[in-house]
């Protein structure tokens, strides 16, 4: 009787085999759902008040970015979902949103972007949960210059005090020898912002032109409807110079009630807040020459990228960029970065590749940012003043700061804060 | 503390004639929203908290206005009357029915409607901050008057309120109208005994005193920005200006109002970090002397 010997492959290996693959198809989008887990993200900003427009303008570039990345595969092929919660600005609640955010809501990143005042808070709840935070909106240069607060999983992605005054001492030195303005007087918001970035101002100014007398000071409150007693002051003074940096609505309201009295032609200007499009389009009659540092404008750097890159934010939600969008783009694009270097997505792994990172941006000094690894704080951002023009593009020249010699002063200046 | 500035600015006509004419700035717009609040007060017994509100809202009419019609002229009277309407149908469909309730109920009623009227700034205007600009007519160089500097913008703006607020003291004192409003000051009751629709009364009280926060958020609206909430500090300083000078007086308002104006411009010489205390140390120092404000008159 012939026997018939199946050569090769048995039966059951065949049913296993089978078997296996029926498995294997009907497995493979529950393990395809399962790598495809979005990764939730938190981020307590503010959404109402008066600076409602740090959060919707935030939160806008976050969600322009985040498209992008989910486009792509997301992060390490999961797409990213952003929870947004308002703080109404307040860092208490800051703090408990973004508690929420992680216990409840379950978020495995934060992107904070807060003021200073919520990010210092935020920046506690971060060390207490141990998770990743990005802050995106504070410039207090403690917040990361200052051993005592840094923790290493919390990263600074944005423009901060120090470097804007190292570069806005340098540039105003500049002119204030060009044109010999020796008497200066200063007018900036009486809070602490406004008092530590005009102490930095005048601090680096005076190191550059060590013959500038400030012979007066004016604080006028934080939102303050009317700054005619002030500038009624300044008008008596008769500076050569003034330096501000009050911000939005109060500075173009000081704008507007300075034209009125022909401040501007009479004096020198330098308002570091001034070249952000939230106030150079509000302002209807923007003075001719105002010195200004860049907050954000598309023409700074003058690069092909960075304005398509606002023609885009503007297309898409029919405003003009603010300061802050450029910084939360940034953080979203760094969070990418890391995650395709770690190929992974778990806050710690993203935080080890996040430090010491550089990535291509279209708003890096020289196409390029660069998380610093000691304090995991950013730099080679494009940083520089320039002066105004009363129509579009407002600051049509920025003369860029030396990012050589601020990170020079920047080290001297942590030396005598003993931040090192 | 800056005293040597001080007496210095004393002795200059031109920073005399600055700091007055600032001080008369500040203190004209002022006596606007002031005098609507004291003008309730002493008709309706509420204190309206509400009223920065209308302040806000007549700021986002005009702003509204003069960007439809590119006139100044009609900004203003167009955001006055429909600040007016406002406050006429707030007072109709609201205040009314909280009249002689609980302090603390009028209370709550009022600050509802603060932040209800915000949010409805938010929805309409957004919740950015805006800018009407300076009309194209004063948009000229500052007039130079014995060494200080006026803005030709600002003499209109004292100009205007100086009119209205003759208008104001001749509306309620010499005419028929006025003696009513006045009447119903002193007893609602009698008033409405007599005949007087007395709810029709309160109403246009509501209104008038609408129609002149409206026309000081049209007459700020060139030189401050426009946000939500904008309405709160000038609340608080034009209850400083009713309490010192009397609730319920207008003239006392009018007072009132200049003397915060010339503090607050002359303390920024003198006290520049003390300028706001200087508002209230006046306050407190004029109800010691006198609890019931320079010209508020003693309850019976």
């Amino acid at each position: 009787m012939a026997t018939y010997r199946r050569s090769g492959i048995s039966r059951r290996a065949v049913v296993e085999g089978a078997a296996a693959t029926a498995i294997g198809i009907l497995a493979a989008p529950m393990i395809s759902r399962a790598q495809a887990k979005p990764i939730k993200i938190g981020m307590p900003t503010i959404l109402s008040g008066r600076v409602a427009q740090l959060g919707t303008s935030s939160r806008n570039a976050v969600m322009l970015e985040v498209d992008k990345v989910n486009a792509t595969g997301g992060l390490a092929g999961r797409p990213i979902e952003m929870v947004i919660r308002d703080s109404k600005g307040q860092p208490q609640e800051a703090a408990r949103v973004a508690r929420e955010l992680i216990n409840s809501d379950g978020c495995e990143l934060l992107i904070d972007a807060e003021a200073s005042s919520g990010a210092f808070a935020v920046h506690e709840v971060a060390r207490d949960l141990k998770i990743l935070c990005l802050h995106t909106n504070s410039e207090t240069s403690s917040l990361t210059a200052d051993p005592k607060q840094r923790i290493p999983n919390a990263f600074r992605v944005c423009r901060q005090g120090i470097h804007d005054s190292i570069v806005g001492g340098a540039y105003s030195a500049n002119v204030a020898n060009a044109k010999k303005l020796t008497k200066w007087m200063t007018c900036s918001p009486d809070y602490a912002y406004g008092r530590d970035t005009t102490a930095q101002f005048v601090e680096y100014l005076k190191h550059f032109k060590s013959d500038v007398e400030v012979v007066s000071e004016a604080w006028p409150k934080l939102f303050q409807p009317d700054y005619t007693e002030v500038l009624t002051k300044i008008l008596q003074t008769k500076p050569q110079a003034l330096y501000s940096c009050l911000w939005g609505g109060d500075l173009t309201s000081f704008i507007e009630q300075g034209n009125i009295y022909a401040l501007f032609t009479q004096t020198e200007t330098f308002a570091v807040n001034m070249a952000d499009y939230t106030a150079l389009t509000v302002v209807k009659n923007l003075p001719k020459g105002i010195h200004s540092g860049n907050r954000y404008i598309k023409t700074f750097p003058k690069t092909a990228q960075n304005a398509s890159w606002a023609d885009a934010y503007r297309a898409k939600y029919n405003e003009y960029p603010t300061n802050w969008v450029w910084q939360n783009a940034t953080a979203v694009n760094f969070l990418s970065a890391a995650a395709r270097k770690a190929n992974s997505a778990d806050g710690t792994k993203l935080a080890d590749a996040l430090r010491g990172l550089t990535i291509d941006s279209p708003f890096g000094s020289n196409g390029k940012l660069t998380l610093r690894a000691d304090d995991q704080t950013l730099i080679d951002y494009a940083v520089g003043w320039g002066t105004t023009i009363p129509t579009e593009p407002y600051v049509p020249d920025v003369t860029p700061g030396d990012w050589r010699q601020i990170i020079e002063l920047e080290t001297e200046w942590k030396k005598k804060n003993n931040y090192t | 503390m800056d005293l040597a500035s001080l007496v210095s600015c004393f002795g200059s006509s031109a920073c005399l004639v600055t700091q007055v004419t600032s001080g008369l700035i500040i203190g004209m717009l002022l006596f606007l929203v002031a005098a609507g609040l004291t003008l309730i007060f002493g008709v309706l017994k509420v204190i309206n908290f509400t009223h920065g509100a209308f302040y806000m809202l007549g700021a986002y009419f005009a702003f509204s206005i003069f960007k439809a019609t590119d006139s100044y002229v009609i900004a203003m009277f167009g955001a006055a009357v429909a600040t007016a309407v406002v406050g006429l149908i707030f007072e109709r469909l609201f205040m009314s029915r909280v009249y002689g309730r609980n302090m603390l109920m009028q209370l709550l009623v009022c600050y509802g409607f603060i932040l209800i009227f915000d949010d409805v700034v938010k929805i309409i205007w957004g919740a950015e901050f805006r800018s009407m600009g300076m009309p194209a007519i004063f948009q000229v160089p500052p007039l130079f008057i014995a060494g200080g500097v006026v803005p030709p913008f600002y003499l209109f703006l004292v100009s205007m309120t100086t009119v209205i607020g003759v208008t104001l003291w001749l509306v309620i004192e010499r005419t028929r109208f006025g003696k009513i409003v006045r009447a119903a000051a002193h007893n609602p009751s009698m008033l409405s005994v007599l005949g007087v629709n007395t709810g029709v009364l309160y109403g246009l009280v509501f209104g008038l005193g609408g129609l002149l926060a409206g026309f000081a958020g049209a007459l700020a609206a060139p030189v401050r920005s426009l946000t939500p909430g904008m309405g709160f500090s000038i609340l608080i300083e034009s209850f400083i200006v009713t309490v010192i000078g009397g609730m319920g007086s207008i003239v006392g308002a009018f007072i009132g109002s200049l003397l915060i104006g010339l503090i607050r411009t002359f303390g920024t010489v003198g006290f520049p970090l003390f300028t706001d205390g200087l508002m209230y140390l006046f306050m407190v120092m004029v109800l010691i002397v006198r609890p019931t404000g320079l010209f508020g008159k003693e309850i019976a």
